[in-house]
């Protein structure tokens, strides 16, 4: 069988999804040719309200019908009415075999699974979390999942690879005329970014919004024109799951730990000057490592040109106190970034393909300094697996892990060396995610681990003096001694979910489990 | 000149925490088979403690285990089973009332530690006082073994035989910090406060630090990894100190070396004490390596 150039074994053409192109390196694929583009349509003066009574009016309006493509955007996350409503609404209406096409699902999606199993569903193009990742990866979907990155995805579809025949967009405020905005009314979410990409190119662009205000809305995030259709929920989303509370530092220790030695890493790293810009999201120990750096900077008089990604309060403060001159914000964690949002112009709404698109003129990863990101396993070529668990179980989307990765100049993952009796570092990853062509250091709780291609960071610790380094084979050794060995994971030849870089080659392929 | 800032406690039943507490940098660790382990989990903690003391990863903290009390039937067995490894430096025993509770403790150990071919005494003993007669025979428990290295009044149980409870300014610990002071500077022996117990209380602790620093007292025990940062900059020399030190040993030596008996800096005489304030200083700021100052 035919090997990419991590010597995974691709097929060359899988059921479901058709012909592969191997992963072949960071910028070995070039694209080709032009965008491709959404369906003409016109409206002229004799339509001034796109509002229709319900979901159904509206699915029925869309045009939508059976095997048709529907994306979805995640910015109301655990707290979203509209999935679970549209699907309901097609499957009442008797519209089966649909590919799913979200920025991510979450737990009060698992709703869905009865929609699979019903054939509403036939296809998910997206990351399949929770209970549907559990079903997918023991075989409950006849056609594979495709993974893809926050800059892969809108690179699938202005290259034409994916082509959406209707878009949903939730809409935390809307007027009757299309023009959406995510930063007011009472189910906020702050950006919309995700949404942009699929507005622009879909056939039929649906907002679904339980805030319709008079026209014109103001602000506008996303513009009338490119919106087709607008229909009112009472609620499009519980706000306890839309956007946490103020999102608060970790005191677990050993984050803590590791959060220290990642932020010396930045420290003694070249990066670390007038104008740094980062990208640290929202998990426990890379919220630790922004307040670390924070302290640093002061210290040393830095201030830094901006903070990516998804934004929290945290990250809003840094911006009131003159710590980073901007805000780039794809998906607003809490509220206060969807406040800050709504009000300050330094903090800067931003799209997928602007955020992280590697077929564009430009994506702002290329921009950053800086990311800080977690992972499930890491092997000793500094290959990196956010996707499957220790199990083989597909369980978390690749979200910008391999765009960041690819963009940043210093690219630190950040894990505890175990996970209970599970090692972050292994011989093999089970499946690649992000290369170790693009990430620089891994940091645990017993030091900085440096790619060896990066000589010059390790130069750079050992001057700093600080900074505890730790090779990977002796990692790995310690994983070994404190794990002992793990049992390989049994799978049937079968691919249920493929892996795309960025640029849609196939990283890896994830197999069926086999029944216990 | 051992440093003990801080001695972090890990629970005798947490894989987890046993090894890797060492990877927060106290100065030592208290592997707990105390209080922090339930009657029914005593043999299964003790055996875990084993496992761990054979691995034997601790980096350059000082080890020590916290037995059960001489009064349980369990303190004999703990110390079976964990001293003939060679690997302990310590046991910290509870409830110590009085000198013949140490020389009970002494007993037992130069038994085993003779049993198992080591060197009679290498195991030593801290004294947690936690009583309000342990506090009352301080200087006798100190110095009832050459073993005793330190002395730690109690937090809770001492409280409680004092019919008080602990308050945040910890008024009703005050008389008895400054008596075990002097009875461990008396006996010779380290005095390490009683710990901190609410962990989310960073001012809070820093300022316990810091008068207990003043008192005199050698270090705190600590209950959460998070406090050790704290307790380390409170207990550091600030630049200034350092520079001072480091004036009066250069002094030091440039008379000792010259033959004279005393020399000034910036004004003040220089005799022996203050030379040995000055290396206790660097050996705090992590500038002298330990046992340096012995000469």
């Amino acid at each position: 069988m035919p090997k990419n150039i991590l010597g995974r074994e691709i097929p060359e053409f899988i059921e479901g999804y058709g012909k592969t192109l191997p992963f072949m390196g960071e910028h070995a694929r070039k694209p080709e040719g032009n965008r491709a583009g959404p369906k003409l349509r016109s409206t002229f003066n004799d339509r001034t309200s796109k509002v229709v009574p319900d979901l159904k009016a509206a699915i029925a309006a869309s045009g939508l019908k059976s095997g048709m493509t529907v994306s979805f955007h995640h910015h109301l996350r655990n707290g979203d009415f509209v999935v679970n409503a549209v699907i309901d609404a097609c499957s009442e209406m008797g519209i089966r075999d649909l590919t799913l096409f979200p920025t991510a699902l979450f737990g009060v999606h698992k709703k869905l699974i009865e929609h699979i199993k019903s054939g509403v569903i036939r296809r998910i193009m997206g990351s399949v979390n929770g209970p549907i990742g559990q079903m997918v990866s023991e075989g409950g979907m006849e056609v594979p999942v495709v993974l893809r990155s926050h800059g892969g995805r809108p690179r699938a579809v202005v290259s034409g690879d994916v082509r959406i025949d209707v878009a949903f967009v939730a809409a935390p405020t809307a007027d009757a005329y299309g023009n959406l905005c995510g930063s007011q009314g009472k189910s906020a979410c702050g950006s919309l970014g995700y949404a942009f990409t699929d507005a622009m190119f879909a056939d039929c662009v649906v907002a679904v919004t339980d805030n319709l205000v008079p026209f014109p809305a103001a602000p506008v995030s996303m513009p009338q024109f490119h919106v087709d259709i607008v229909t009112v929920l009472d609620s499009i989303g519980d706000p306890a799951g839309i956007v946490s509370g103020t999102t608060r530092i970790t005191r677990d220790p050993l984050r803590l730990l590791i959060s220290k030695y990642a932020s010396r890493l930045i420290e003694a790293s070249p990066y670390f000057k007038e104008g740094i810009s980062f990208q640290t999201g929202a998990g426990g120990i890379s919220l630790a490592v922004t307040a670390f750096m924070k302290e640093a900077m002061k210290k040393r008089e830095i201030r830094g040109s901006f903070g990516l990604g998804g934004i929290t309060g945290y990250f809003v403060d840094l911006l009131k106190e003159g710590y980073v001159e901007k805000l780039m914000d794809v998906q607003s964690f809490d509220l206060e970034a969807v406040k800050s949002i709504a009000e300050n112009p330094n903090h800067i709404e931003i799209s997928a393909d602007w955020y992280a698109n590697p077929w564009n003129a430009g994506a702002v990863v290329n921009m950053l300094d800086v990311v800080i990101l977690g992972a499930t396993e890491m092997d000793r070529d500094f290959n990196v697996n956010v996707n499957t668990e220790a199990d083989g179980a597909l369980l978390h989307g690749i979200g910008g892990h391999q765009d960041t990765a690819a963009g940043a100049k210093l690219t630190i993952i950040s894990q505890p060396l175990l996970r209970g009796r599970i090692p972050c570092v292994v011989d093999q990853v089970y499946s690649v995610t992000t290369p170790g062509e693009v990430v620089d250091a891994l940091v645990t709780e017993y030091g900085v681990t440096i790619n060896p291609r990066r000589k010059d960071l390790v130069d750079a610790c050992q001057a700093a003096g600080n900074v505890p380094l730790v090779t990977m084979d002796e990692l790995v050794a310690r994983a070994h001694e404190m794990c002992g060995p793990t049992d390989p994971v049994e799978t049937e030849d079968r691919i249920i979910g493929i892996i795309e870089w960025r640029d849609g080659t196939v990283i890896d392929v994830v197999k069926q489990l086999k029944k216990k | 000149m051992r440093l003990r800032r801080t001695m972090l406690y890990l629970p005798g039943n947490n894989p987890n925490m046993l090894l890797r507490g060492h990877l927060f940098n106290p100065d030592g660790l208290v592997l707990d088979l105390e209080d922090a382990v339930a009657v029914r989990e005593k043999d299964a903690a003790r055996i875990l403690i084993r496992d761990v003391l054979k691995r034997g990863e601790f980096g350059s903290c000082e080890v020590t285990v916290r037995i059960n009390g001489l009064d349980t039937e369990y303190w004999r067995k703990d110390l079976e089973a964990l001293v003939p490894l060679g690997r302990l430096d310590g046991v910290r025993a509870p409830k110590v009332d009085d000198a013949a509770t140490v020389k009970q403790l002494d007993e037992a150990l130069s038994e085993i530690e003779s049993k198992a071919g080591l060197e009679v005494g290498r195991t030593k003993i801290f004294c947690l006082l936690e009583t309000a007669r342990g506090i009352f025979n301080t200087y006798d428990i100190a110095t009832a073994s050459p073993r005793v290295t330190a002395v730690i009044p109690g937090g809770e149980d001492l409280t409680a035989d004092l019919r008080t409870n602990r308050s945040p300014e910890g008024t009703e610990l005050e008389g008895i910090r400054r008596n075990v002071i002097v009875a461990a500077r008396a006996a010779g022996v380290d005095a390490l406060d009683t710990v901190f117990p609410r962990i989310t209380d960073d001012e809070g602790l820093r300022k316990e630090t810091s008068f207990i620093k003043q008192l005199g007292f050698d270090g705190k025990s600590v209950i959460h990894p998070n406090q050790i940062p704290i307790i380390h900059e409170v207990f550091t020399p600030t630049e200034k100190e350092i520079e001072r030190a480091q004036k009066i040993i250069a002094a030091a030596k440039e008379a000792a070396e010259r033959g004279l008996g005393a020399v000034q800096v910036d004004g003040r005489m220089v005799d022996a004490p203050v030379v040995k304030r000055a290396l206790f200083t660097l050996t705090r700021a992590g500038l002298l390596e330990e046992g340096q100052d012995n000469a």
